[in-house]
């Protein structure tokens, strides 16, 4: 029910000023009370759990920004590692392919001089084997001369024995003493 | 429903008229008739400070809506503000005094104070409403009784019933004797003088904020209206005051709830450190 007092008193007076009365307190008890719902129960703890959840995303984000800084370092520890690693192998295949280097070019040289020598074995085998097949050509053709001297000789003086057999002898020890001086000086 | 709207039209339609002379605004103006009775009005009976004061709180519920609803991690502008104010309450006011687990703790009495009391107070320098609604003794009394109450339970939880009356009127150091003289002034100014002044403090300070701006205001009108000649060009001086001091009521209505919130916190945290 509205209705309108037409006559209410003015100010309280004094004291009175500082006492409300029970329509204003009820009044302002209601306003009061709604303030205070919408903010404990409505706007704090909003505010809170934004505050909260930044504070942990914040916190998140500086754990992960730091995680990743201790992997990348670690990654680059490794990569130096690995990379001393490699500077070492490469070392090694250096030094072994120095080694190898020199191992062929001792083996070339082995074999070089073994086929120089075996070449000059060769070269003498033949030139012995030459010397001796003409050695034996040389015999052949002083018989043959000699034969055919030793017709002639016959032919002519056949009727001198005596010269014909001093001749003959004379000629065979010539041949001996050449043949043996040809054999020493081979 | 036009009751309400003619109770909020300001109060110069109950002036006499043309050529009445300046009005000055007097302790009445804040007793207005209720237009509203329901029996004898002992239990309720409605304004125009009421009306106000309810206005300003449902602007303010409704703005704590808006400002909380789909609270996100990258706020918008609303949230942004919203998050500023209880920010502020949290940050400036309850962790200045409390521990920060205390201030969580605390934070929803004093936010409550802070923008509770901000919201009724600055209804005194809004158009049409021009009143605050704190300059009846009513909301900064049972603010002050609330906060008497935390400030209490709050030390006797602390450190018990007897330590904590006990740590308040026998302050430590001072001559057995001494305490015949300062046990009573220990306890009129923690039990009585704490929520007397908060009570005082806030409600004048709305009240001659209000004066100020009525007076002044009155003037201007009274200058532009009524007065001859070079006395209108006054008119431009009082007005430019009554805007200066309108500015000045909206610094002083963050600055009252901004005490009275710290007051509380700083009473709360002293109970629960003890002395």
């Amino acid at each position: 029910m509205i209705m309108y007092l037409a006559a209410e008193e003015g100010a309280p007076e004094g004291i009175g000023l500082f006492i409300p009365p029970w329509n204003e307190v009820i009044l302002a008890g209601i306003c009061l009370v709604l303030i205070a719902l919408a903010v404990a129960k409505y706007g704090v703890p909003r505010y809170l759990k934004v505050l909260d959840e930044r504070a942990e995303k914040i916190e998140g984000g500086l754990k992960r920004a730091e995680e990743a800084e201790a992997e990348i370092a670690q990654m680059r520890s490794g990569l130096d590692a690995e990379k001393e690693q490699a500077r070492i192998e490469a070392a090694k295949i250096r030094e072994e392919a120095k080694a190898d280097a020199a191992a062929m070019v001792a083996a070339a040289k082995t074999k070089a001089a073994e086929e120089a020598r075996r070449i000059q074995e060769s070269a003498q085998r033949q030139i012995e084997s030459e010397r001796k097949a003409a050695e034996i050509s040389l015999r052949q053709d002083v018989g043959s001369l000699a034969t055919a001297l030793a017709e002639q000789i016959v032919g002519e003086a056949l009727k001198d024995k005596a010269l014909a057999g001093r001749v003959i002898d004379r000629f065979l020890a010539d041949l001996a003493n050449q043949s043996e001086t040809a054999g020493r000086g081979a | 429903m036009s009751s309400f709207v003619s109770a909020l039209v300001p109060l110069a339609s109950s002036e006499d008229g043309e050529g009445g002379g300046m009005h000055m605004p007097t302790i009445d103006e804040l007793f207005p008739q209720p237009f509203w009775t329901i029996g004898d009005g002992t239990f309720w009976s409605l304004n125009r400070l009421g009306l106000v004061r309810i206005i300003a709180t449902l602007a303010l519920v409704v703005l704590i809506y808006l400002g909380a609803r789909r609270a996100r991690l990258v706020p918008g502008r609303g949230q942004s503000t919203f998050e500023l104010l209880i920010g502020f309450v949290h940050k400036q006011i309850c962790e200045a005094a409390l521990s920060p687990a205390a201030a969580r703790k605390y934070l929803p009495y004093i936010a409550t104070l802070f923008v509770g009391i901000f919201a009724l107070n600055i209804t005194g320098v809004i158009p049409f409403l021009d009143v605050s609604s704190n300059s009846v003794v009513a909301v900064p009394l049972i603010l002050a009784l609330c906060t008497w109450i935390a400030f209490v339970v709050a030390g006797i939880k602390a450190h018990g019933f007897g330590h904590f009356i006990a740590d308040n009127l026998f302050p430590k150091g001072a001559p057995k004797v001494m305490y015949i003289i300062l046990a009573p002034i220990e306890f009129l100014s923690t039990f009585i003088l704490r929520p007397v002044t908060l009570t005082v403090r806030l409600m004048a300070n709305m009240i001659a904020g209000h004066f100020l701006l009525a007076a002044f205001f009155a003037m201007t009108s009274y200058l532009f209206v009524e007065a001859s000649g070079a006395l209108k060009a006054m008119g431009v001086v009082s007005f430019i005051a009554a805007f200066a001091f309108t500015l000045f009521e909206i610094f002083v209505a963050a600055l009252q709830a901004y005490i009275f919130s710290l007051l509380s916190t700083v009473y709360i945290g002293l109970a629960r450190e003890g002395h």
